[in-house]
């Protein structure tokens, strides 16, 4: 065994203590019917031989194109300091922080973690975290249930596909049911929440709503009339959840500031790496009246018998090993480390470096809209956004297949991410953060020019210096 | 220390009858069970409640417990004061710890519940 | 014992100072960058977040790091949770840049790095637990746990089968297990266990029925003990038409001496922060892969990792398995854990596992065997991985409980086991101590535990006021639940 530390003498002395010759006796209480005789797998590997395993494998991965990829997920700086912190066995070596009293540093980071996604939302409960974007946004919208007594949310299409189909299939489980609304067709509002068929949607009286979910911004990058879906859905008795990024609520209105009532989301901008999808962090947060309906852990400050400030897991009662088939989510084990990765990040930082990212990624996705645009792929939908947008191009799934062989990665085929809507179909979605360089985003135009034979590449680059 | 005057239930909630109101609450040994509490869930007014139907939750620190309706009816009343102060469900379990006040919907369901003793007998068998 | 004597730490809030977070660690955004937005859509105030440099941050983590007990501080015979060692190669592997910078959207051609492993992981996980087909996308076993029981209820319904309303649970059980049958909307049965410890085949026989969906059994249970009547309960559940879940959470006792699915489960689900030594990371994040037999496959969780017949590996498409229960989260799973647990498997090979498994149970058996006596060991028969002890005969003879002798362990330099679980032991600790504890370390914590027992009925007030070494007392748990404070308030918004 390759993490082992016993001797052949020590395993001795501990079958003599039990008094059988061989350790296969412990096993006997294993029917012999099903008992197994050892597996089939790959033959162990040295450390020497493993590293070197593990760095061809990732060495087959491609992470040297430029990338302009975004769709819920963001490649950021992270400062060094974020990881070597992280590295720190205490933290990432410990578990759930049952035991208080030598778990203190747990404790207080995530309570420290609440407190800045607080300050972030506006909303002053803040889960502990949870999976990730998707499931965070699914349990947000089983919250709206919970809180209102009925039994039917309503998502926005411009919620990322993913987080729709994971909320259906969180919903479907607990007999509960949703609706899409759908997004406005065209005009200066295209690609954005349909307002008129929400309040449809909102006026049926034999389904009453339990809470909307829209994004902002919304999966196409685009801002959404958040104020407006709020003031629709608390007409109408429902909650609003607000599906949102979390480096631009630096710049962007903050969830509480427009009635959202919960607010859920992807926290892996702050810090965390891509990684093919996770570990991620799922933010989920709310109003004070709703705190008896968040799901997951909640660590509150309070007070030792010596009247020393110290942290605890608090309002336990919710969670499933106490309340077992009537919790409010069976989630037991989350993403604290994550947590802790956000809370290192936003220390780091500070609120100038974090609007300095937002407000980065924001110059860089104009002059990318201007290179695209020059190299004959407007944008597909009129409306503001921050820094992801999709742009048209004819036959984009091949445009961006070919573009691949010329090192771009020219963002997700919106064909890809939301197959079967003709509106999008000729979709890239492409997206812009402050790692981009200019010298990638004339890459990109270049190419993308060539390849749509618009205009010569030289130009379309130095159009945008 | 189980007050003679009360009728019980089986899951540890007693009930005052005076007139065709009952008055509601959990015994000393039901919240010494669950330990320190620190959230009592209770009905609306106006809620009409049958005799054993669940009316709420109480919570302590580290459990939980459904609440039973010893009788039946309206609610008239949910003391209100535990929302700030659930402790006092700790410290004075059959006074200021009450939980609901009832309009007594049949007097006769009071027969199916246990008098003092057969509910200190009971404690006492664990 | 490293956690004892270190000082509280203030909050980040109370470092900053204005201006002290003016770095320059990223260019200074644009003048006008925003303009072209919305002013409604802008926030009015910036965040009061915290201003710090870079050496205060370092520092406030560092200290704060020095109280938390860990795997990498000391033995962490915490129940359940399998608090092995979490080798260095592992973190080492998942931050490779080729693994760590990949976008989880990039086109399959670029990841077949990334793929390849995912595959291989599904292949040894399936081959590992007797399924026939792995999903990896469940972030955590709870999650887990949720798929699974939604492909029972996909799989029953696919049947026009639409009576079966129940999962059938042990009080033994985790906490999750009815919570998750809640989730998937079913009804919990809860079946009571048997005086030696394995489920009930009486009380099951009358609970199991028509209208039973599933059956979740935690094999090893929770106890530690492995199901003695796990052929004939399988049996009955199949005769009922119903399906047999097995929670993985145990699976350390037993690996390539039991196979879950070639011994008749369905479905089943791996913790990989437990069995395969990915870190626990202070709660979080795990991996909760899920493995099911043939029948099921159909409804497994989009998307699988599949191999194409020229050797490529791609992610399964959107609606490719019309039958799928759908998406448990975005996009393919809690990768960074996956590779750490794929590096573990491969150090290990087969017999590498098998050995494993039998240290776990040879140390827990050990142990046991060291502390009856002290405690009461209320099973008698050989334990697997893990072991249940009682302090309710001590807690007679001196008043003193098992929570305080969990708070008295932590004086003397060890994580209290987990307490108070199963619920169906008075005074339990469940204790685990893993294959990675040497022998001296195994031999000190019983001679802790044994001088905790002397020191009940010598002294029980300093058992009970425990811990006295600790960078805190005990907690006033019950005005941190009354009166919630969940975040720091700025001096600004106090007013």
């Amino acid at each position: 065994m390759a993490y082992g530390p016993h001797t052949a003498g020590e395993r001795e002395r501990m079958l003599g203590a039990l008094g059988i010759d061989a350790v296969d006796a412990l096993f006997d209480v294993i029917p012999a019917a099903v008992r197994a005789a050892g597996l089939r797998l790959p033959p162990a590997l040295t450390e020497m031989e493993l590293t070197g395993h593990l760095a061809a494998l990732a060495g087959r991965n491609r992470t040297d194109l430029a990338s302009f990829l975004g769709a819920g997920v963001y490649r950021h700086h992270i400062p060094p300091v974020v990881d070597q912190l992280l590295l720190r066995g205490e933290f990432y070596t410990a578990y759930t922080p049952y035991q208080p009293e030598i778990s203190q540093g747990t404790l207080q980071t995530i309570y420290e973690y609440q407190s800045l996604l607080a300050e972030l939302t506006g909303l002053d409960v803040v889960s502990a975290s949870h999976y990730d974007g998707a499931a965070a946004t699914a349990e947000g919208a089983l919250m709206t249930c919970r809180a209102t007594r009925r039994e039917h949310v309503l998502v926005s299409r411009g919620v990322h596909p993913h987080y729709r189909e994971t909320l259906a299939t969180y919903f479907g489980g607990a007999n509960l049911a949703w609706d899409e609304v759908p997004l406005v067709a065209d005009g200066p509002a295209a690609g954005t929440t349909d307002l008129a068929a929400l309040e449809r949607l909102l006026a049926d009286p034999q389904r009453p709503v339990a809470g909307v979910v829209a994004a902002q911004p919304s999966v196409l990058g685009l801002l959404e009339p958040m104020e407006e879906i709020g003031r629709l859905a608390h007409a109408a008795g429902a909650l609003l959840v607000s599906v949102v990024e979390p480096v631009s609520l630096a710049v962007l209105a903050p969830p509480a500031a427009y009635g959202a009532d919960i607010a859920t989301g992807e926290g892996q901008p702050l810090g965390m790496p891509l990684q093919y999808g996770g570990p991620y962090l799922g933010i989920v947060a709310c109003r004070e009246p709703l705190v008896r309906q968040i799901p997951g852990r909640l660590i509150g400050r309070t007070t030792d018998l010596e009247g020393r400030t110290a942290y605890v897991m608090t309002l336990r009662a919710r969670e499933q090993d106490i309340r077992r088939e009537r919790a409010a989510s069976n989630i037991c084990t989350n993403q604290a480390l994550c947590a802790l990765a956000a809370s290192i990040y936003l220390a780091a930082l500070g609120p100038g470096g974090l609007a300095d990212v937002a407000a980065t990624g924001a110059a860089r996705a104009a002059e990318l809209e201007a290179a695209l645009a020059a190299a004959g792929a407007p944008r597909l939908h009129p409306g503001p956004y921050l820094s992801e947008f999709a742009v048209r191009v004819p036959d984009a799934p091949a445009v961006h297949r070919r573009l691949l062989a010329r090192g771009i990665l020219a963002g997700v085929p919106l064909a890809r991410l939301e197959p079967g809507d003709p509106a999008l179909a000729n979709g890239l979605l492409v997206c812009a953060t402050e790692v981009t360089t200019s010298d990638e985003i004339g890459r990109f135009g270049a190419a993308l020019a060539a390849e749509l034979g618009a205009r010569p590449a030289a130009t379309a680059a130095g159009a945008v210096r | 220390m189980i007050p003679a005057d009360l009728r019980y239930t089986k899951e540890h909630e007693w009930v005052r009858v005076e007139g065709d109101a009952a008055t509601v609450g959990i015994t000393d040994h039901a919240a010494d069970q669950l330990g320190d509490i620190v959230f009592v869930e209770l009905p609306a007014v106006g809620t009409v409640l049958r005799q054993f139907a669940t009316f709420g939750v109480v919570e302590s620190v580290k459990a939980v417990s459904d609440l039973f309706a010893p009788v039946g009816g309206e609610v008239l009343e949910a003391n209100a004061a535990l929302g700030a102060t659930p402790e006092v469900v700790n410290s004075d379990p059959y006074g200021g710890g009450w939980m609901l006040r009832l309009r007594l919907a049949d007097p006769r369901q009071l027969d199916g519940l246990l008098d003092a003793a057969a509910y200190e007998a009971l404690v006492a068998e664990g | 014992m490293s956690v004892t004597g270190n000082p509280l730490q203030p909050t980040l809030l109370e470092l900053s100072r204005p201006g002290r977070g003016a770095g320059t660690r990223l260019p200074a955004a644009p003048a006008g960058a925003l303009a072209r937005l919305p002013a409604a859509a802008l926030r009015a105030t910036p965040p009061a977040l915290p201003e710090l440099n870079e050496a205060t941050v370092v520092r406030h983590y560092v200290n704060l790091s020095h109280l938390n007990w860990s795997v990498d501080t000391g033995f962490y015979p915490l129940g359940s949770c399998t608090m092995k060692y979490n080798p260095k190669v592992n973190e080492w592997a998942a931050r490779l840049p080729g693994f760590a910078a990949l976008h989880p959207l990039v086109p399959d051609e670029a990841a077949q790095g990334t793929l390849e492993l995912l595959w291989r992981l599904e292949q040894d996980l399936a081959e590992i637990s007797g399924m026939d087909a792995v999903t990896l996308q469940p972030a955590a076993g709870a999650q887990g746990e949720l798929t699974g029981i939604l492909m029972v209820r996909a799989y029953h319904r696919a049947r026009g089968d639409l009576a079966r309303t129940d999962v059938l649970v042990p009080d033994s059980a985790h906490g999750t297990n009815p919570a998750t049958a809640s989730m998937a909307g079913f009804r919990t049965v809860n079946i009571p266990s048997a005086p030696d410890g394995g489920v009930d085949l009486e009380a099951f026989r009358a609970a199991l029925g028509p209208a039973t969906a599933a059956v979740m059994i935690t094999n090893p249970s929770t106890l530690g003990l492995f199901e003695p009547r796990v052929v004939e309960l399988l049996e009955l559940v199949h005769a009922a038409g119903a399906l047999a879940y097995m929670d993985g959470a145990n699976l350390n006792a037993m690996l390539g001496h039991f196979r879950p699915g070639a011994a008749g489960f369905d479905v089943m689900h791996f913790n990989v922060h437990k069995t395969f030594s990915t870190p626990h990371g202070g709660g979080g994040p795990g991996a909760g892969p899920v493995g099911v037999r043939n029948h099921l496959v159909p409804f497994l969780p989009e998307p699988l990792v599949l191999r194409e017949p020229d050797g490529a590996f791609r992610l399964e498409r959107t609606g490719e398995r019309p039958a799928s229960i759908g998406r448990m989260r975005s996009f393919a799973g809690n990768v960074g854990i996956l590779v750490r647990a794929y590096a573990y498997i491969r150090a290990h090979g087969a017999d590498g596992l098998r050995e494993v498994s039998e240290d776990a149970v040879l140390a827990a058996n050990y142990l046991k065997h060291r502390l009856a006596g002290a405690y009461d060991v209320p099973f008698g028969r050989p334990c697997m991985h893990e072991f249940v002890a009682s302090a309710a005969t001590l807690r007679a003879g001196t008043g003193v409980r098992t929570l305080d002798v969990a708070k008295r362990l932590i004086d003397k330099g060890y994580h209290p086991p987990t307490i108070y679980f199963p619920l169906t032991v008075e005074e339990a600790m469940l204790i685990e101590p893993t294959e990675t504890e040497s022998l001296e370390t195994l031999d000190a914590f019983a001679d802790a535990m044994l001088e905790i027992a002397r020191e009940a009925h010598d002294d029980p007030d300093l058992v009970k006021g425990a811990p006295h070494e600790a960078p805190v007392r005990r907690l006033d748990e019950a005005t941190a639940a009354r009166q919630p404070d969940l975040r720091w308030r700025p001096a600004a918004q106090v007013d």
